[in-house]
């Protein structure tokens, strides 16, 4: 029973670390940048959040919603006005850009909102829980695991039912001759961005309402978003899901027999993987 | 051909004569301007414990003035990054030429700081950090008690382990519990210390009749606690104590509700100091207990400017708009200490006279009468090391919202008068 609770609570928290890694994945899938800044546009988001339930005493559901469109429009702009400038052929420019960017916008948040650990609260519902059979499942995890799987669905939805997912794609597989069929890459990029961090606000509201965050919580939870990317494999987004399940209930396991071994758990889950299939569990995207 | 250092050189030059001949005040104590380094995080993880430092050193500067005493203080900010501490205290020694070094909050911050001090022979005045992580972090051999050396330039006043061990089980004994305690302690050097089978929680607690059920070091920033709730369901846990990190134990103590687990008394280091964290607990903060070094309620002074714990309490407030934390009055003793140091020596840049000064200074600050050289500690930690009181606290919701912090526990220090008794979580 008790190693039932173990992988039930461990596929839960995948969720979480799936929906981190589930704008970075469609980034570095579409344009192969690599987004040093995506921990800390998380921790942006929630404070977006926060602002809207403080100052608006909206909920945070609502407040999500709200905060939606202003961060794809950060996000587009984002990619517009600095990230297009830096793509090429070669790799650095995009990593020092985007590192940069982490520290400013921590410190900019410091300024801002001083070093105080703050939390969106929801009300009562963080510590609510439903018992399914022998095992307590909380509703906030549940929620988040449900949240990931429909952010992934409606993205997989985008990507393969829509002619923006096709250009994303075609984008993707070859700039140069998408460039010919009339595609401006600089365009498909920046609303690449601005879909990616709709998904960063999802993400925010879990972060945020979970536990603690202050402006220098961003770089921590990159780590694992990277890994799940990694883990699914380039590209896919399923795959993503699966590698933050996989990181996930590795840590649970691995907490199970020595807390001292849960971190460690997640990091050698993915090495493991890493050696049996280099290019990740589900590839699709070819380099 | 002047260069860019040159040039700057010589301004700098040029504005401190400015400075000095524009402050054309007859007599002043020393004559000699008195330079004070000061290291603390102000940005990074570990900002809250810096959030008072620009008050403190504001109403510093003011106060000094006023007393016709000729003092600069140098800020350098460690970013809460221990290389970077060691790297501005070198700037502060090398390039600023401080007479004096003051560092504050966590050994991440304060060792780093101290060891460079003592390595460079110049006097350093440490604080906020517990003294043994502080003396015996900075130890050649932190593993062998017969090597460990005292020191001669650093300096340091707090509480150390053994006073919050006191504290919490002075405030766990008012209740009637089944004493079966449950550990949560990360792999850090606070979590190590408090769970160490020597010197830390277990021994004291198997002594005095609690059960102890630690499953082991976590990691800092966990985002799954099951594994321990599922533990603590088992040993039936009534008490949950440990030295957690705020989004560690917000993340704990959600899921510990949502799996059921519901413990009469929490009493956790370190998450629970500031009351933007309890904050953010939501209605579920109410009762939970941590130890207290300061609060508006100690019935101190500080000999700098002759307020009262009260009042430095209630100026931060207005002059932030923020409530009080407990930093506040430490890092006032720091500059009340220094000035009294610096009170008793000659020439501010003799480092030993300054040393030995420090180590002599009987004084009653802000956070309590400090004295150097008590036989309270054990010998080896004498010379360096000075005691501050601590008591136990417990956060009370109030009607309006927010939280106050009730002292429920002051057997280790009964000068401190206490706002209540100890209440289990309804």
């Amino acid at each position: 029973m008790s190693w039932l609770d173990t992988v039930v609570q461990g596929v839960l928290l995948g969720g979480l670390y799936a929906l981190f890694a589930a704008g970075l994945s469609l980034v570095f899938g579409i344009m192969r940048l690599v987004n040093l800044a995506h921990g800390d546009l998380i921790v942006l988001a929630a404070y977006l959040i926060l602002v809207l339930v403080t100052a608006l005493g909206l909920n945070p559901f609502v407040a999500a919603l709200v905060a939606m469109p202003i961060m794809f429009a950060a996000g587009w702009a984002l990619q517009r006005l600095v990230l297009n400038r830096t793509l090429g052929d070669d790799i650095l420019p995009p990593l020092l850009v985007t590192f940069g960017l982490s520290i400013v916008i921590q410190n900019a948040l410091l300024e801002g909102f001083s070093a105080d650990s703050r939390r969106i609260y929801a009300g009562g519902i963080e510590t609510a829980s439903l018992a399914i059979g022998p095992v307590n499942v909380g509703v906030m995890p549940l929620l988040t695991l449900a949240s990931a799987v429909l952010a992934i669905v409606a993205l997989n939805q985008l990507f393969y039912r829509t002619s923006l997912g096709r250009a994303f794609r075609a984008t993707s597989d070859d700039p140069v001759t998408a460039g010919l069929m009339g595609i401006r890459p600089n365009r498909i990029f920046a609303q690449a961005t601005g879909v990616a961090m709709v998904v960063v606000t999802i993400a925010a509201l879990y972060l945020g309402t979970r536990a603690n965050f202050d402006p220098a919580t961003g770089p921590s939870r990159l780590i694992y978003a990277f890994e799940a990317v990694i883990i699914g494999g380039l590209g896919s987004l399923w795959g993503t899901l699966a590698g933050g399940i996989i990181i996930g209930v590795a840590q649970t396991v691995g907490a199970a027999v020595n807390p001292e071994w849960q971190i460690l758990a997640g990091h050698v889950a993915f090495l493991a993987v890493l050696l049996a299939r280099p290019r990740g569990l589900f590839p699709r995207a070819v380099d | 051909m002047i260069s860019r250092r040159r040039f700057l050189k010589t301004a700098a030059a040029t504005s401190v004569l400015a400075g000095t001949s524009g402050l054309a005040m007859p007599a002043i104590a020393q004559g000699k301007m008195i330079k004070l380094g000061y290291v603390s995080p102000q940005t990074g993880p570990l900002a809250a414990f810096a959030e008072a430092d620009k008050f403190v050193i504001d109403g510093f500067n003011q106060a000094v003035k006023s007393m016709g005493l000729a003092y600069e203080v140098v800020v350098k900010d460690s970013q809460s990054n221990p290389n970077r501490a060691a790297e501005v205290a070198k700037e502060l020694i090398v390039q600023d030429e401080v007479h004096l070094v003051m560092v504050a909050s966590t050994p991440e911050t304060t060792n780093p700081v101290s060891t460079t001090c003592e390595a460079e022979q110049v006097p350093c005045l440490s604080s906020v950090a517990p003294w043994q992580p502080w003396f015996i972090g900075q130890q050649g051999n932190p593993g062998d008690p017969a090597s460990w050396k005292p020191f001669d330039y650093a300096y340091h006043f707090f509480w150390g382990l053994e006073d919050v061990i006191a504290v919490y089980t002075n405030m766990w004994g008012q209740l009637e519990t089944n004493r079966s305690v449950a550990g949560l302690f990360p792999n850090d050097g606070d979590g190590n210390a408090w769970g160490d089978k020597a010197v830390g929680f277990p021994p004291v607690l198997d002594k005095l009749g609690y059960k102890l059920t630690d499953p082991g070091r976590y990691q800092n920033l966990t985002d799954d606690f099951s594994a321990q709730i599922n533990a603590f369901k088992q040993a039936n846990a009534d008490i949950v104590t440990g030295v957690m990190i705020p989004p560690d134990f917000t993340t704990f103590w959600n899921q510990a509700k949502q799996q059921g687990f519901k413990p009469k008394i929490a009493s956790i280091g370190k998450a629970l100091l500031f009351p933007s964290t309890i904050e953010t607990v939501g209605d579920a903060g109410h009762n939970l207990s941590s130890e207290v070094w300061w609060t508006p309620s100690h019935p101190f002074k500080s000999s700098l400017t002759g307020q009262s714990a009260a009042e430095v309490a209630a100026a931060f407030t207005q002059a932030t708009g923020k409530p009080w934390t407990q930093p506040i009055g430490f890092v006032h003793a720091l500059f009340e200490v220094a000035v009294d140091a610096m009170k008793r020596v000659g020439d501010p840049s003799d480092a030993d006279a300054v040393a030995e000064a420090l180590g002599k200074t009987k004084l009653d600050t802000l956070v309590g009468p400090l004295a150097w050289g008590s036989d309270q500690l054990p010998p080896f930690a004498q010379k360096n090391i000075a005691k501050t009181p601590l008591v136990g606290g417990q956060w009370r919701r109030k009607d309006g919202g927010g939280y106050d912090l009730v002292i429920v526990d002051n057997k280790t220090a009964p000068s401190i008068p206490t706002g209540g008794k100890m209440e289990l979580i309804a």
